[in-house]
């Protein structure tokens, strides 16, 4: 099987320059209906689709087996860096895995897996997504969420207005008179206040971010 | 003549047996010695919960101050026993509460503990003293809270790989403020934040404090301030330490450091940013172990933190080690006992780093002591395993990790029968042994005629035929914990070595070729063993006698089938009839 992706792979080379391709976000590619080792958060997020990797935090995934879980890739021409998959093999504890998935996400700089949440915000008519890897600070997710939901705000304060807000944390008059603060779901369920915690540990916990209107929050934090 | 001497002077003199082989031994001397040593008996190990009963350990042995329990099967760590399947310490600690009033130590692996077995543990041992729960679950932070609270003279307090949902961090904030006994707290699983004023008062008031991990929510700005208030720490174990570097946080760590002049052990590094490093060379040449599997920090700048432990004993570290950092582990240290290389990417088909068989090789022909291994990695060959055994005679332990499933010598591309077989011809003192890569039945025979004195071993995907593990059953006289996933192992062998399985502890085999009308017939003719049979697909009887069952799992008891089971688990009775939980 070496054999076959090393031959593969100088195939590859010749072509990429001149492939006509479908742009997933991060540059990764599906080339000729092929899945193409290129750019990495592409890549894996068909890969993680298919074969339900632990790449993300807990090793869960692995608790519920029913019948031998087999998982293979669909393409066997190509040669995947991610193979079938079996239960339990290789013989790695949970919480090793978990750790080498976060960390490898950290160490390429968010390139490896993407960990996508969902953001809502009291009053917005529609949800916004955000994946934390991006970000490599609460300065810095606060700056994208600003952006992000400023379109809802046009009018009444600008973007800047936000973001100071949420830089600072101050329960500020921004909209209506009425408060925002940001706060998420942990792996737990538990509504939480941004920004307690770490920033690594904020990420591997945070299933969802929901900006809160401040009437609402008290009892947090 | 035995029967004069005084039991005064016989329980003085059994006080110094402290190894339960030792007081078995005597034990069956005769009833007079057998009734003397029940009574002194302090310490009891309870290889596997089921084996016995709570009740006839308290009967047998009535002044009991430590206990040590073990629950699930290993292979429950790689998520292989299915959730609820058992290993409930509140039995155990509700009859010793009655029973034990001066308990001082429970040790348990792989049980479910919940919280109110904590509460129970933390209100009814007046002495308590020592908790010990490793690979354990079911419990919250609160079950913490209560034994913090409660637990007035606690010693130890370790975690160790326990999964447990992590309500908050104010647990810690339960001890006493006249609280001062600690010695030992091992809190790395945890993910929550602990009080940081309330760590550093408990760990200012503890001066007999030796072992401190932390959990990752301690960030390396703050190691400072706790290394100085216990420069008498032994053990230590950091939070993450991905914090920027910054000079002052550098230098006070290097501070701080250097003022443990008692230091053998680090732990921790989550995240490390390499620069860090450096701050703990001063401790460096009295470290005995050192755990870096969890630093993903590259070979050039782990070779510059070993070469500096010429009294390493013990490392645990990642592949990222790479074949030229074991190479100079080898050179700098020449007292390596034990080594352990995990993977830093175990899903991956393609090697992420440069580390293959050739690294081991090395170490074991530069580090004259080396006795227990394990190893993860890609490739390996008869060749190396050869070296390997003819290097080291010595290993006690060898447990090795081919990733890919049934990958042969990638030289030859022949079955690792001889490697393998060349390990336990030459090693032998060999107690523990885990084989990967493609083998046939060929390594099951060298390993029944050779491994004498080999207690517990691991397959998976291995072997042809029941003749494999005819060989191993048959010829490993001192085997005790036979564990084995997707092996054509079936009938014949099994029932052919019966009797065998009543010397062993116990027999796992998942994914093999047991048929279910075999594992009856073991039940039947085995009334001393609990033949349990594993299956999530519905009752065995609902299907063919011939097919096989998912997993079964047999072990020694003289505690008769156990009350707990799962809907998913049926005892094999003596009858034949089967037993629904």
């Amino acid at each position: 099987m070496d054999m076959i992706s090393k031959e593969h792979k100088k195939e590859k080379l010749g072509f990429e320059e001149t492939e006509l391709r479908l742009g997933l976000p991060g540059g990764g590619g599906i080339v000729n209906g092929d899945l193409v080792i290129n750019g990495k958060r592409g890549y894996t997020e068909t890969v993680d689709l298919k074969l339900n990797l632990a790449l993300k935090e807990t090793g869960k995934e692995e608790n519920s087996q029913k019948e031998k879980n087999l998982i293979s890739c669909s393409n066997d021409s190509i040669k995947s860096p991610y193979k079938a998959q079996v239960v339990g093999w290789p013989p790695v504890r949970s919480f090793r895995k978990s750790i080498m998935a976060v960390q490898k996400r950290n160490s390429e700089g968010g390139g490896a897996a993407a960990s996508f949440v969902k953001v809502s915000m009291d009053g917005a008519p529609y949800l916004r997504k955000v994946d934390l890897n991006m970000y490599k600070s609460y300065q810095d997710l606060y700056g994208a969420l600003g952006k992000m939901f400023s379109s809802f705000t046009m009018g009444k304060c600008d973007s800047r207005g936000m973001m100071d807000f949420m830089n600072e944390r101050k329960l500020m008059d921004v909209l209506n008179g009425s408060d925002f603060v940001p706060t998420y779901e942990d792996k737990d369920g538990d509504w939480m206040l941004v920004g307690d915690v770490p920033w690594e540990i904020f990420v591997g916990s945070c299933k969802r971010l929901r900006i809160m209107k401040g009437t609402e929050a008290i009892g947090l934090g | 003549m035995v029967y004069s001497f005084p039991e005064e002077v016989l329980e003085y003199v059994f006080a110094f047996l402290s190894s339960d082989k030792d007081r078995n031994a005597v034990s069956l001397v005769c009833k007079s010695w057998y009734e003397i040593e029940r009574w002194c008996r302090r310490r009891v190990f309870i290889g596997n919960c089921y084996a016995v009963s709570p009740q006839i350990m308290i009967r047998r042995f009535p002044e009991v101050r430590a206990v040590k329990i073990k629950g699930k099967p290993h292979f429950a760590d790689f998520n292989l026993v299915p959730e609820r399947w058992g290993a409930y310490v509140y039995p155990w600690i509700s009859a010793m509460a009655r029973s034990y009033p001066w308990l001082e130590e429970i040790k348990l692996k792989r049980m479910v503990v919940t919280d109110e077995s904590l509460e129970l543990i933390s209100k009814s041992f007046k002495n308590f003293k020592v908790l010990s729960l490793s690979s354990c679950e079911g419990f919250t932070t609160d079950g913490l809270s209560s034994i913090a609270a409660n637990c007035r003279n606690l010693r130890e307090l370790d975690l160790r790989e326990s999964e447990v949902e992590d309500l908050s961090g104010h647990w810690l904030s339960h001890f006493p403020d006249n609280f001062t006994s600690l010695v030992s707290l091992n809190m790395s699983c945890l993910g929550s934040e602990v009080s940081f004023s309330a760590l550093e008062r408990l760990i200012s008031r503890c001066p007999n404090l030796k072992t401190l991990w932390l959990n990752r929510a301690v960030p390396v700005e703050k190691l400072a301030s706790l290394l100085r208030r216990a420069p008498q720490l032994v053990e230590f174990g950091t939070g993450a330490c991905s914090t920027e570097i910054r000079t002052d946080i550098f230098s006070n760590l290097v501070e701080a450091f250097s003022g443990c002049k008692h230091l053998k052990s680090l732990s921790g590094f989550w995240d490390v940013v390499p620069a860090y490093l450096p701050a703990m060379y001063s401790v460096c040449s009295r470290i005995t172990k050192l755990n870096l599997s969890y630093a993903t920090v590259q070979s050039p700048d782990l070779v510059e933190l070993i070469s500096q432990c010429s009294n390493l004993k013990c490392l645990w570290v990642l592949d990222y080690i790479e074949d030229a950092g074991l190479k100079a582990l080898s050179s700098y240290c020449k007292d390596l006992q034990e080594l352990r290389v995990f993977p830093s990417d175990p899903y991956s088909a393609e090697p992420n780093v440069s580390l293959t068989e050739q690294g081991l090789v090395t170490v074991s022909a530069g580090c004259p002591k080396l006795q227990s291994v394990l190893y993860f990695c890609r490739q390996m060959s008869n060749a190396a395993l050869i070296a390997i055994a003819r290097n080291r005679p010595n290993l006690i332990r060898f447990r090795l990790c081919i990733i890919e499933p049934q990958a042969p010598d990638y030289l030859t591309l022949e079955p690792l029968d001889t490697g393998f077989g060349a390990i336990v011809e030459h090693c032998k003192e060999l107690r523990r042994l885990s084989l990967s890569g493609l083998l046939t039945d060929r390594v099951f025979e060298y390993i029944g005629t050779h491994a004498k004195k080999l207690e517990m071993l691991s397959l998976a995907f291995a072997g042809d035929s029941d003749l494999g593990l005819h060989h191993v059953l048959s010829g490993c006289e001192s085997l005790r914990k036979l564990e084995i996933r997707d092996c054509p192992f079936g009938d014949r062998a099994l029932l052919a070595n019966a009797a065998k399985l009543e010397t062993m502890r116990s027999l796992w085999m998942s994914s093999c070729s047991v048929s279910y009308g075999a594992c009856k017939l073991l039940g039947q003719k085995m009334p001393n063993l609990n033949v349990e049979v594993i299956d999530e697909r519905g009752p065995p009887d609902s299907r063919p006698e011939s097919i096989s069952v998912e997993k079964l799992y047999v072990y020694r008891t003289v505690a008769g089938p156990r009350a707990d089971k799962p809907d998913f688990v049926w005892t094999m009775d003596e009858d034949g009839a089967l037993r629904f939980s």
